[in-house]
């Protein structure tokens, strides 16, 4: 199970490694959530896996049973989920105000950090959009 | 009162949702919000001074089950440091923010960043530590796109996907030291990481977790995101970046390397040295080809972060005293410049080096607000960089390391010439387009002109800060204060 468990977070964490270094922005967006898996798999690695002996008190005992799964990496990876469910929330957003704003999802056409870029308007509704947190 | 740093930003944050329509009650918040941080701040250190190390325990959770919160004195000098620069850009903020961004929530986000790095630096638990990185990279994702410009969502996207990447190395070290010794508690990880000693799979867990916060510090080879994304929003949220969040990752380098990796010194801190000392040069060398005011103060923020760096690496009191005495100093003189570029803007309306001019003959005090901050980065005495880079290089002669000494000398040249450059270029050559004598805002002026006084203060009165460091360093290379508090309670 632990060895299963390594070789899909190392395939997904290859997968995410190569989605980053696209051009395209949604793809590389999709591999940032890609690592985030590979991480949260990680995580749950990296306690020692038993199948079936929950982290629980039988009902007439007051110790916990020799063997039990670790709750804690379940409770870090249940925080990590969250937070990249938020990111991702932020992160689809921005990628259609980049759409909107820039006309493109080319990461090589975003040069406007690098270079002056005369295209600056505001616009009203892309701040409305905007505000997501 | 050591959830204090936490709790005021978080009211803050709530009343200001809670006032949303009312800008004049959120602008009041911010600023009285920031100097209940500094209050509180002092205080912290006014206690941790006399005891050293003081810690609770979230939920009243027995060590190391439960979630510490460790403020030591290097936390504490951080903490007042943050909160200082907080209240002076909320002062600049009051003028310096466009209606708009105030509108759709400039001053909740500024709360919640100011609660993420609050959080970080006085997290005592890796996992913890990672979520407040996360409260603080939502609030400055948010903070740096939201203004709709083409230019900072395009910056933003690199700055997004960069942090995240961080993040996700950040993530997968946690996992890993978790697999190796079972606990996150970084006093207690000090201990079991001590039974283990050197061991291989630590080192590599160590550069795992130096890649994720060298990221986040903008060390070389890992700064890209930083030029490119820093110079786009306004210049108060720009200003509290620069003073903020790559020091936030310096102080995460800080405490992983002095408390928990000190296993294979002779590996991990030479190779933080290496990487600092071309920290420095790539910073510098960037910083001289541009032509833009705040790209080039964001190459400067690199190349001061190789400084910080390089008193890690050396791995001494006297080392380490010099990096946090340089922190404050850089902090300070950084957020300093940037919101005399964005006093240069309102004046004439530009970043563009090439475009501005004759500052000098019109306005000298600001020209004077510009030369201390900025001369104080090259390391001219008697001002503040000038007692830091002295500590560096004594402690580098201390440690015999004649490369890392040579190096940072000549990028203090380099400073001091591009720092030249900008004040021909802005104050002294002849103005290209007249300058407009528009009125400042007395708020920008003042929330500058604070900053200026306490980094010059600083340089002219260095001994109180320096014995702070050096109390600071002390703890940092003898953790066993630290882990004792944590872990037992008692002092």
């Amino acid at each position: 199970m632990t060895l299963l468990l390594a070789v899909v977070a190392g395939v997904l964490f290859s997968g995410g490694i190569y989605m980053i270094l696209r051009r395209s922005l949604v793809k590389v967006i999709v591999g940032v959530l890609l690592l985030s898996y590979a991480v949260n798999l990680l995580l749950f690695d990296s306690a020692v896996l038993v199948a079936g002996y929950p982290p629980l008190i039988p009902a007439n005992q007051s110790q916990p049973p020799e063997v039990y799964a670790d709750p804690v990496t379940q409770a870090l990876i249940l925080t990590a989920i969250v937070i990249s469910f938020g990111v991702t929330a932020f992160v689809v957003v921005l990628i259609k105000q980049v759409y909107l704003t820039s006309h493109t999802d080319d990461l090589n056409q975003m040069r406007c950090t690098d270079i002056p870029c005369l295209d600056s308007e505001l616009s009203d509704s892309t701040l409305d959009e905007g505000k997501t947190t | 009162m050591i959830a204090l740093p936490i709790l005021i930003p978080l009211a803050c944050a709530v009343l200001s949702i809670l006032s949303w329509k009312n800008i004049f009650l959120q602008r009041a918040l911010a600023v009285f919000g920031t100097l209940a941080l500094v209050v509180s701040a002092l205080q912290l250190l006014q206690s941790v001074r006399m005891v050293g190390v003081i810690a609770i325990q979230v939920g009243n959770w027995q060590p190391p089950f439960g979630i510490s919160l460790v403020v030591d004195v290097f936390s504490a000098i951080m903490l007042l440091t943050v909160a200082v620069i907080a209240f002076a850009v909320s002062l600049y903020g009051q003028a310096g923010i466009d209606l708009r961004r105030v509108r759709h929530g400039y001053y909740p986000l500024f709360h919640f960043l100011m609660m993420g790095v609050n959080g970080a630096f006085i997290s005592g638990d890796l996992f913890n530590l990672y979520v407040w990185f996360e409260v603080m990279l939502m609030a400055s994702f948010v903070l740096i796109t939201f203004g709709g410009e083409k230019q900072s969502i395009e910056g933003g996207v690199k700055y997004v996907i960069l942090n995240l990447l961080a993040s996700v190395l950040f993530l997968a070290a946690i996992g890993l030291i978790y697999n190796l010794t079972g606990t996150l508690n970084m006093a207690d990880l000090a201990q079991q990481l001590r039974i283990i000693g050197d061991s291989q799979k630590i080192t590599l867990v160590a550069m795992l977790f130096f890649i994720a916060f060298g990221i986040k510090a903008a060390a070389f080879p890992l700064f890209f995101w930083l030029p490119a994304s820093y110079h786009t929003p306004p210049v108060s949220i720009a200003a509290l970046f620069a003073g903020l969040l790559t020091k936030v990752g310096v102080y995460a380098l800080v405490r992983t390397f002095t408390l928990l990796f000190t296993q294979n010194i002779a590996y991990t801190h030479t190779v933080i040295l290496i990487v600092s000392g071309f920290t420095m040069t790539s910073g510098v060398l960037g910083a001289m080809a541009q032509t833009d005011f705040r790209r080039l103060l964001s190459f400067h923020i690199i190349s001061q972060i190789g400084y910080l760096l390089m008193g890690l690496g050396l791995m001494s009191v006297e080392s380490l005293t010099a990096t946090i005495f340089f922190t404050v100093h850089n902090m300070l003189a950084k957020t300093s410049l940037f919101l005399v570029s964005g006093l240069v803007e309102q004046l004439q309306g530009s970043f563009d080096l090439k475009k501005l001019g004759g500052l000098y003959a019109s306005h000298v005090w600001l020209a004077l607000l510009f030369a201390l901050p900025a001369m104080s980065l090259a390391g001219i005495p008697p001002l503040s960089g000038f007692v830091a880079k002295l500590g560096l290089v004594q402690a580098g002669f201390n440690e015999k390391q004649y490369l890392i000494i040579a190096v940072s000398l000549v990028v203090s040249i380099m400073t001091l010439f591009s720092m030249t450059k900008v004040w021909n270029e802005v104050f002294w050559k002849p103005a290209v387009y007249p300058v407009v004598k528009k009125p400042l805002s007395a708020w920008m002026i003042g929330g500058t002109a604070c900053l200026v006084f306490i980094s010059l203060s600083l340089g002219l009165l260095p001994a109180p800060l320096l014995s702070l460091a050096s109390q600071a360093a002390t703890l940092l290379m003898h953790p066993d204060s630290y882990i004792q508090v944590t872990l037992g309670g008692m002092p």
